[in-house]
């Protein structure tokens, strides 16, 4: 499965920094009007050029950026503030471990250098890739810092363009990041188990978010959803 | 806030995103888990992205909504339906985007 995303989204022949290149595309599709969204939210919120494109450099984390961009415009502190990124990007953690059996083989600081670039996209790009063959760290970083480069483009247009244009939605740029979930989702997709798991996973948060733990959702139905394909595969494989 | 206080809090920001980034690619990488823990990351890929998107397809201020003005649940559908068939994540990013866009434009929002 991973091989016809490979396929289709990079040439044989080209070199590995290409492939990598390619490989991030969708990523790049969604993270340039997300982060103009970003920068057009961090513009109006009076932060600078300078802290808007820092953040973006240093922090890199799409939804947190957002949630921080507003706080920032409504004033809260800063503990507030630290303490939401904190909790909404906690879930790096898990995504972290899932990836880091794929790199026993790479040198620690590659591999450091590796998670500092991780998000949601790279991870669900990356684990659908490392899950058939990791392949070299010239192709794996050159997706990493394509995509990152792109999301730092993306605030910085939506910064200078902040009084300009402020709605991305006639263009529907606001869904490429849900539909590029729905395809990665689909991809990793390998047998029954795991629709059961991504169903009751995602009925799970739905069921967190209805219920007011919108910054936890995420955390808890991933943490209860991993747990139930643990308990369903250990079933299944007492039965057969 | 004065300047320093917002680059402070950007900084603040970048530790505690990046600590739980870094502490387990650090800490995990190259020892051998137990079979369990191993299969329980096996699932994670699969949990988290099934977390991050229902709600965004079906929640809307707190409340489920399949009413037909929530277009990120109707477009999702025929998004589902062509990442199924091509398997293809360039092919399916546009088809979403691209039946927003043509839903939009035709109710003229």
């Amino acid at each position: 499965m991973a091989e016809s995303v490979a396929n289709t989204e990079s040439r044989q022949n080209s070199s590995p920094v290409i492939r990598g290149m390619l490989q991030a595309l969708p990523v790049v599709m969604g993270y340039i009007p997300v982060g103009f969204a970003y920068g057009v939210l961090a513009g109006q919120a009076h932060l600078s050029l300078f802290s808007t494109l820092l953040m973006s450099l240093i922090v890199y984390a799409g939804s947190s950026q957002l949630i921080a961009a507003g706080l920032f415009a409504s004033g809260q502190p800063m503990l507030s503030i630290l303490l939401t990124t904190f909790i909404v990007n906690l879930r790096h953690l898990l995504m972290s471990a899932a990836i880091s059996p794929h790199l026993s083989r790479w040198p620690t600081l590659q591999r450091l250098l590796f998670a500092l670039e991780l998000t949601d996209e790279t991870f669900a790009l990356h684990s659908l890739q490392f899950a058939q063959r990791v392949p070299g760290a010239r192709q794996v970083f050159a997706v990493n810092i394509t995509s990152h480069l792109s999301w730092i483009f993306g605030s910085w247009l939506g910064f200078v363009a902040n009084t300009l244009l402020t709605d991305v939605r006639p263009f529907g740029l606001d869904y490429a990041l849900p539909a590029m979930f729905v395809a990665l989702l689909l991809l990793q997709i390998q047998h029954v188990k795991m629709v059961v798991i991504a169903v009751l996973s995602g009925a799970l948060a739905v069921l967190f978010n209805l219920l007011g733990f919108e910054t936890w959702s995420v955390m808890l139905a991933t943490v209860l959803g991993a747990t139930l394909g643990v308990v369903l595969e250990t079933w299944t494989n007492k039965q057969s | 806030m004065d300047k320093q206080t917002i680059l402070m809090t950007i900084v603040g920001m970048a530790l505690v995103t990046l600590i739980p980034r870094l502490l387990p690619v650090w800490l995990l990488a190259g020892r051998t888990l137990p079979p369990l823990v191993v299969t329980w990351l096996r699932y994670v890929p699969v949990a988290v992205l099934a977390a991050m998107l229902a709600p965004s397809l079906v929640v809307r201020v707190e409340h489920l909504d399949f009413s037909w003005s929530n277009l990120y649940f109707w477009v999702s559908l025929p998004t589902i339906a062509v990442a199924w068939k091509t398997r293809s994540l360039f092919v399916t990013v546009v088809t979403g985007m691209g039946t927003l866009a043509l839903i939009r434009l035709l109710l003229g929002e």
